[in-house]
């Protein structure tokens, strides 16, 4: 699948998933550019795209000035993004009963309001391009649910309902709307479950491993390639079977 | 024809992807009603009005443009 002549923008791009997409597209010839939280996530992602065509930036994709200074800057520089990559995410697990207003809005603002921000930044350029791709990185856990998990559920299920609805807003724009929600992958996460977890892990996962960050990507990419442009609003599952929608 | 007024119809024309002359496009056509907009067509055509004369149109002033002359007379008085 070739991206050639297309400008990727990935957040959370410094590791795990977000790292292997941001390779993924790069290696299919799209301009990349790959954001992370910190200078030094920023340089690392440079580091890591220096034979492609890509960069690494600073973002904040809870806040909105971070965002307008990225896309003036990518507009002065590579051009505005005609493929979106909401994948900066974080967790703050807590059962509900200890979990204060913080916990809730930071997690529901870092991966949920992002998205809107993102999304609404990103789009104007697309619409001009008529063409386009949003893919929101989702969680089987939006679907299951979570004991512990249930501000990042929530998070994970709006941007569910979110995408839906953006995709019949814009799709007459050529511009796809989609969600690739993944299972229990191999990240610095799941290396710290013990052997015991790991086995209850893999009761559920009818496939029996983990999955690899590469699935993910490979599932981003044909969502973002021409070969998937009549899909949108849908999500993809790449979650081993654990679940099945 | 003032330059606004050539410029307002000149937006009107490339964004709604109308098949006529800038000349032949009456000031008091409605861009929904007459000109076959849909909701998406007008957002963009604010935003391409925006653009090229460099403001913000906030979104209550942006519902009350519904015709190519609201657009002129917005413009001209507030760009």
């Amino acid at each position: 699948m070739n991206l050639s002549g297309q400008i990727a923008l990935v957040t959370g791009a410094s590791r795990g998933i977000g790292k292997a997409i941001a390779e993924k597209l790069a290696q299919a010839g799209a301009t990349v550019v790959g954001t992370a939280t910190s200078q030094a996530g920023a340089e690392g992602i440079s580091a890591y795209l220096s034979e492609y065509n890509g960069q690494g930036q600073v973002l904040d994709v809870a806040d909105q000035d971070s965002i307008d200074t990225l896309l003036k800057s990518m507009k002065d520089t590579v051009g505005l993004p005609t493929v979106l990559i909401n994948n900066a995410g974080i967790t703050n697990d807590k059962l509900l009963m200890r979990m204060n207003a913080d916990d809730w809005d930071q997690v529901i603002n870092t991966n949920l309001s992002s998205i809107y921000k993102m999304s609404k930044a990103c789009i104007r350029g697309m619409m001009k391009a008529k063409n386009g791709r949003i893919i929101n990185i989702g969680s089987v856990i939006g679907n299951l649910g979570n004991p512990g998990q249930s501000n990042y559920a929530a998070a994970k299920a709006g941007m569910l309902g979110f995408s839906k609805s953006l995709a019949r807003e814009i799709g007459s724009r050529g511009i796809t709307v989609n969600v690739v929600a993944p299972g229990y992958i191999q990240t610095d996460m799941t290396d710290e479950l013990d052997e015991v977890q790991r086995n209850n892990l893999m009761e559920q996962v009818p496939l029996k491993r983990l999955g690899s960050t590469a699935d993910i990507a490979n599932a981003v990419l044909f969502l973002a390639s021409d070969a998937a442009a009549y899909i949108t609003g849908e999500t993809l599952h790449v979650n081993g079977g654990m679940y099945m929608s | 024809m003032s330059d606004v007024e050539n410029k307002v119809k000149e937006i009107v024309v490339e964004q709604l992807d109308l098949d006529i002359e800038v000349s032949d496009l009456n000031n008091s056509s409605s861009f929904v009603d007459d000109l076959g907009a849909d909701s998406l067509d007008t957002v963009e055509l604010v935003m391409a009005l925006e653009e090229e004369f460099e403001c913000e149109i906030p979104e209550e002033d942006a519902e009350k443009i519904t015709t190519v002359q609201q657009a002129i007379d917005y413009v001209t008085e507030n760009a």
